[in-house]
């Protein structure tokens, strides 16, 4: 799914790398927790994966495909593959959820006959039937990341990017979101997420990568947010 | 709230938009009514030169019979066959002279009708009236008053012209306007573009949430960018209409009506619809293209995709 190779990145402007020869692999079907303090790396290590940037050294592959030799058009069809979900949910707040969703097959030229089939699909799967009609801003925060969530998932990646999915919301909500990606993580698709979130990767039992000031320190199976805390 | 935020922020930068695109419309009319203009006054040009400007310096012209009697130069008749021989074996001697073309009545007719077309003055016309005339290229332009002394006054010619004199003032003029129409058009040209790439970075910065969707779920960068030009070309597209409707009234203003030039100046031929007309489909093509272009060269610098 992903492998990094001596990977580092230093950004335009910056002496300090914001990533120092990473190397790891993740398999399909993993579910794997990123973690580190702020500055770490983590959102490097993830717009490397999406390709939002591109690796100053090392290779990058995802998808199995080496990212550096991608040529800029086709990487829409790379990103079609990958679902992205992110701490601020980024919906469209003037559409409503059903809208939401839809938008992320409308911009792919998905039909509408299977966007009309696939959208309350996945809706039901996130909890939210009977939601379809109502405003991003009318639901609570657990559910607008439900429908990021549905949005990320409706197109079926094979690999699913979390950052900080549970940044914004209370331990409660977090724990239903956990089930959520959990579930997802079971039907295959594999998950990446970073977070600061110690007692959600303490329960998950999950891998756990950890970054300190851009290197890779710890990359452990069925592990624990972190040693010190 | 957070909604109602972000709605709010939309609103802003659709307004801005608006004035922007009134702005850009107004802007690529202008430039491209000026342009316009300056391909119709250079049809004007030359269409006034006619057949002989740029063939000859000096015209001699010989005396018809209606001249005869209308003309004092020629109160000794028409032009004889003999005299006719005299100019032209003093013309043969004359070093400043390179060529001599003679043009018989008939083909100054002919010619006339070609320059005129079916104007009332030349359908009124007939070829007898026409004047025979010696065409004459000097080796040096400034030399017309060698041929001017040598054959004005003489019998049987009733005047001498130096061709590009009566019209050169008149076509400096016309190129100065024509230069300065073009000047006036680059600077509005540039404030068009200028506007459109300000109109695309405040457009993509107000749906910055929209397109980062779009680029994450994989869109293409064509169809992030598509509503962007779109937007352009359509502002520039209204602008090309306006400055076709311009160029259109102002033909009819200057021409036909109000100035009413055609009725002033009725020696001069002017410029037809049909010039005007085939001048439209480039100016609307330009309209259309300029404002995308300027777009989707504004979008890779202020639209990440």
């Amino acid at each position: 799914m992903i492998r990094f190779d001596n990977v580092s990145k230093v950004y335009p402007k910056q002496t300090r790398p914001a990533l120092r020869e990473v190397s790891l692999e993740v398999e399909r079907g993993e579910f794997v927790f990123l973690v580190g303090s702020s500055g770490s790396g983590k959102s490097t290590f993830l717009r490397l994966v999406l390709r939002e940037e591109r690796a100053s050294h090392g290779q990058v592959h995802v998808l199995g495909k080496d990212l550096a030799r991608l040529s800029n058009w086709k990487v829409p069809q790379m990103r079609r593959q990958l679902g992205t979900v992110f701490q601020d949910f980024r919906l469209l707040p003037n559409k409503t959820v059903a809208e939401n969703v839809a938008f992320a097959q409308e911009v792919i030229g998905k039909s509408r006959g299977e966007i009309r089939k696939s959208v309350p699909q996945v809706l039901d799967l996130v909890g939210l039937g009977g939601k379809e009609d109502r405003m991003p801003g009318e639901l609570s925060g657990g559910e607008q990341q439900r429908v990021a969530i549905a949005r990320a998932f409706v197109n079926r990646p094979k690999l699913l990017i979390a950052d900080e999915p549970t940044g914004n919301l209370d331990p409660q909500t977090s724990v239903g979101i956990m089930k959520l990606l959990d579930r997802i993580n079971r039907t295959g698709t594999t998950v990446v997420m970073a977070t600061h979130d110690q007692n959600i990767v303490d329960q998950m039992r999950k891998r756990v990568i950890e970054l300190e000031k851009g290197r890779l320190v710890r990359d452990q199976a069925r592990g624990v947010y972190g040693y010190q805390h | 709230m957070r909604a109602q935020f972000v709605l709010s922020e939309i609103g802003v930068g659709l307004r801005r938009n608006l004035t922007m695109t009134f702005a850009v419309v107004v802007s690529v009319a202008l430039s491209l009514a000026l342009f316009g203009g300056s391909l119709l006054l250079r049809d004007q040009v030359s269409t006034m030169k006619g057949y002989w400007y740029d063939k000859v310096n000096v015209s001699v012209f010989l005396c018809n019979k209606s001249d005869a009697e209308s003309d004092p130069n020629c109160a000794k008749g028409a032009v004889t066959t003999e005299q006719k021989k005299q100019i032209e074996s003093d013309l043969d001697k004359m070093s400043v002279v390179e060529s001599v073309t003679h043009e018989s009545a008939d083909e100054a007719y002919k010619h006339y009708k070609e320059q005129f077309g079916d104007s009332p003055l030349a359908s009124s016309l007939t070829p007898d009236q026409m004047q025979e005339s010696y065409r004459i290229k000097l080796k040096d332009p400034e030399k017309y008053q060698v041929i001017a002394t040598a054959f004005d006054g003489r019998d049987g010619v009733q005047s001498v012209q130096d061709q590009k004199g009566i019209l050169d003032n008149l076509f400096g003029l016309l190129n100065g306007m024509n230069w300065a129409a073009l000047a006036v058009m680059a600077l509005m040209l540039i404030v068009a573009l200028m506007l459109i790439v300000n109109t695309v970075r405040v457009s993509a910065f107000s749906r910055r949430r929209e397109t980062g969707i779009m680029r994450l779920v994989g869109a293409s960068s064509f169809y992030i960018q598509m509503p962007f030009i779109m937007e352009a070309a359509v502002a520039g597209a209204i602008g090309g209409v306006v400055a076709c409707v311009m160029l259109l009234v102002g033909r009819y203003f200057i021409i036909d009506h109000g100035l009413a030039l055609s009725e002033k100046l009725n020696l001069i031929n002017f410029i037809g619809w049909d010039a005007v007309l085939a001048k439209l489909p480039l100016v609307l093509a330009i309209g259309l293209l300029m404002p995308a272009m300027a777009a989707f060269f504004a979008l890779r610098k202020y639209l990440k995709v």
